[in-house]
């Protein structure tokens, strides 16, 4: 019952890459965003290749212990101009 | 001094506490240099010349296309083909005589950007690719100057003022330099995005000349138009990479890509696409220009045609062989995107 459960959004290239602008995670060991985004990586390959940065709660960051209710997005650079 | 004309023409400006004609002055002795005269860069210098900011610089390789028309406002049906900074100074002269109106039909590169960095106040990237936003970044970290940056993708757009009185600059939010081959003219884009983008960014140019109001500077907007959504990210300066450009200068990222010298290409992208490609023998001929430029393209050898996806070197290559009777041109399958660079 220790989970953390968190949002998570994608923007532009990433949601594509995804197939959806955003879902709700239950994170149940580590509660690192590293692993999160280990994770996501694996569930979806693609992303492995894309450029992006990682937010939580609309702050850019590396790392973190995320905490129940934290939004994360993946944040990747446009170029369209 | 304003003169009579002007005071009347900036009359809903001066009304205005925060702008006034101390305000209308700033404007009008600022310089701004416009990178890119697409999307994003044509409302900008609409809207810059209109509110009498006193000199604008723009730079742009390009023709007009066609298929710039339904986002590119300042152009029109009879201007297809022309210089973009050509038709765009003409236009923003008629918007406004009292704006000085420099061009240069160009690339930004290496070889101009600090020169032209330097001779400005602020500088506004209206760029689509990467390989332009770090150079424009770096350059203005080098001669300590704000940016305003903005880019879009489909129906989603950002915006930030960069290097903003020693605020976060584009290498601190995007450290990692994308390969830069995402982009490509073939992307579809909703008509208004560059429109709402693009007055946004004139906007925080506005708020920086006039020292008003707070720069969308720390903070990434994200807005997105097919669902009426927007949030704001904040980010922090990245010392030591700032430390790093300042130490290092200018250079290139990846934006020469080498090809078989054996072979011969013919590239139908626009002019200012990344990456440059090398090859010994090689003709760069934009898709709109073929039917004027047939001509130049070799009959007795096999012909490679390149763009950045495939898609409009196989349109290219069936007008090619449907009018002109071309039967030597094999499409590189996939664009440059498919190569290993």
């Amino acid at each position: 019952m220790n989970g953390v459960k968190v949002t998570v959004k994608y923007f532009g290239a990433v949601a594509e890459t995804v197939g959806k602008s955003g879902e709700e995670i239950t994170m149940n060991e580590t509660k690192k965003l590293s692993l999160l985004q280990k994770n996501l990586e694996k569930q979806y390959p693609d992303l492995e290749a894309a450029t992006y940065r990682l937010s939580v709660n609309k702050k850019l960051i590396e790392d973190c212990e995320l905490a129940d209710g934290d939004e994360v997005a993946l944040l990747p650079p446009f170029a369209g101009g | 001094m304003l003169n009579e004309e002007e005071i009347s023409r900036y009359k809903r400006h001066l009304a205005l506490d925060q702008v006034g004609e101390d305000g209308q002055q700033k404007l009008k002795s600022a310089k701004v240099l416009i990178v890119g005269v697409g999307g994003l860069g044509c409302p900008v210098a609409q809207y810059l010349a209109a509110t009498g900011v006193g000199s604008l610089t723009l730079i742009d390789p390009d023709l007009v296309d066609e298929s710039n028309l339904h986002r590119q406002i300042l152009f029109g049906s009879a201007d297809v083909g022309q210089p973009k900074v050509e038709v765009a100074r003409r236009k923003l002269n008629e918007l406004n005589a009292f704006v000085k109106i420099n061009i240069h039909q160009a690339l930004f590169s290496l070889e101009n950007a600090q020169e032209l960095v330097s001779q400005i106040d602020v500088v506004v990237d209206g760029t689509d690719n990467f390989q332009s936003k770090y150079l424009i970044n770096d350059a203005c970290v080098i001669e300590n100057k704000p940016f305003v940056s903005a880019s879009i993708f489909k129906f989603e757009g950002q915006l930030s003022a960069f290097n903003y009185q020693n605020g976060p600059t584009y290498r601190c939010a995007f450290p990692k330099e994308s390969s830069g081959l995402d982009n490509c003219e073939e992307v579809g884009v909703l008509g208004v995005l560059p429109g709402v983008l693009g007055t946004m960014q004139a906007a925080e140019v506005l708020k920086i000349i006039l020292g008003i109001g707070n720069v969308l500077s720390g903070k990434l907007k994200l807005i997105n138009t097919l669902f009426a959504s927007e949030q704001t990210i904040e980010f922090e300066r990245d010392e030591s990479a700032v430390a790093d450009i300042k130490k290092r200068g200018l250079r290139t990222i990846e934006n020469q890509c080498e090809l078989d010298h054996d072979a011969f290409y013919l590239d139908v992208r626009n002019l200012s696409e990344l990456p440059v490609l090398n090859a010994s023998n090689m003709l760069h001929i934009p898709l709109r220009e073929l039917e004027s430029r047939f001509k130049e393209i070799p009959k007795n050898r096999e012909v490679k045609v390149v763009c950045q996806s495939g898609i409009r070197s196989k349109q290219a290559i069936e007008v090619l062989e449907n009018k002109f009777g071309f039967d030597n041109l094999t499409n590189l399958e996939g664009g440059i995107l498919s190569l290993e660079i």
